[in-house]
């Protein structure tokens, strides 16, 4: 169970990351998509997911019982190879149906003071 | 291109492998192994090996970069995972996008997207907004 004190939180990702020219290539060739001059609309997934799950692990949640119930992008520019990227995530809800834990974590993803790319995660803890 | 509500967009249909998977795997740095394992899959209660949904929606995204001319014009893109995409081995399994023009306004279009395979909805209430 995730300790209710967390809700409404905002936690600063510690660890700034650099998008590489070579991990957009890499995710565009998994997708086939040709264009590798920017990122694809969903690679900054790579990004959220793991702050979220770092978050959320160290809030109390088994994160091994985790499922992805919906995803959001809300994207004010792609992603492009040197961006510097500081992750900042809020977990926005926290509730319990029909026994299982569904939580919603925004992420927003910084660069600089531009935020690029805001997204929401639901995550749904079987029971 | 022109879009205008209502509009029914060109289906594609996508291919998904276990190898595309790893591929996925690899490039997102989810190493889940309900995604390329199936004996711990079938331990954990699944079918079998199962996409990530991140992969499904991916592949979306890909249509979705096609249909709007550029990854670079994607301004919004959102899906909820209703059902497991099931990937036996040594097949290439189906996924079908399609999409329709819901409105056309102030230089943005937004579509609602579906998603099948093995004639089961994949994603629900997937909709992308991108610049026109």
């Amino acid at each position: 169970m995730l300790n209710p004190d967390v809700v409404g939180r905002t936690y600063k990702g510690a660890n700034s990351f650099t998008v590489t020219q070579e991990s957009i290539t890499q995710f565009a060739l998994a997708i086939g998509e040709p264009n590798i001059s920017v990122a694809p609309p969903t690679f900054s997934i790579s990004i959220s997911l793991a702050e979220s799950q770092s978050l959320l692990q160290e809030s109390g949640l088994d994160w091994t019982r985790v499922v992805h119930g919906d995803q959001r992008f809300e994207i004010h520019r792609p992603l492009v190879a040197g961006d510097s990227i500081l992750c900042s995530s809020t977990i926005e809800t926290a509730r319990v149906v029909a026994g299982n834990e569904i939580v919603t974590v925004r992420s927003d993803l910084f660069a600089g003071a531009e935020i690029v790319i805001s997204s929401w995660s639901t995550l749904v803890v079987r029971a | 291109m022109t879009f205008e509500v209502g509009q029914q967009l060109a289906p594609h249909t996508f291919l998904i492998n276990r190898a595309k998977l790893i591929a996925y795997a690899n490039a997102s740095g989810d190493q889940n192994p309900i995604h390329q394992d199936e004996a711990f899959a079938k331990s954990v209660g699944l079918e079998n090996v199962i996409a990530h949904g991140m992969f499904t929606m991916a592949l979306a995204g890909r249509y979705v970069s096609e249909l709007a001319g550029g990854s670079e014009k994607v301004r919004d893109f959102s899906a909820r995972f209703t059902k497991p995409v099931v990937v036996p081995a040594d097949l290439d399994v189906e996924l079908i996008l399609s999409a329709k023009v819901s409105a056309v306004d102030d230089g943005l279009v937004k579509i609602d997207l579906t998603a099948i395979c093995a004639e089961t909805k994949v994603l629900g209430m997937a909709k992308a907004t991108f610049l026109a």
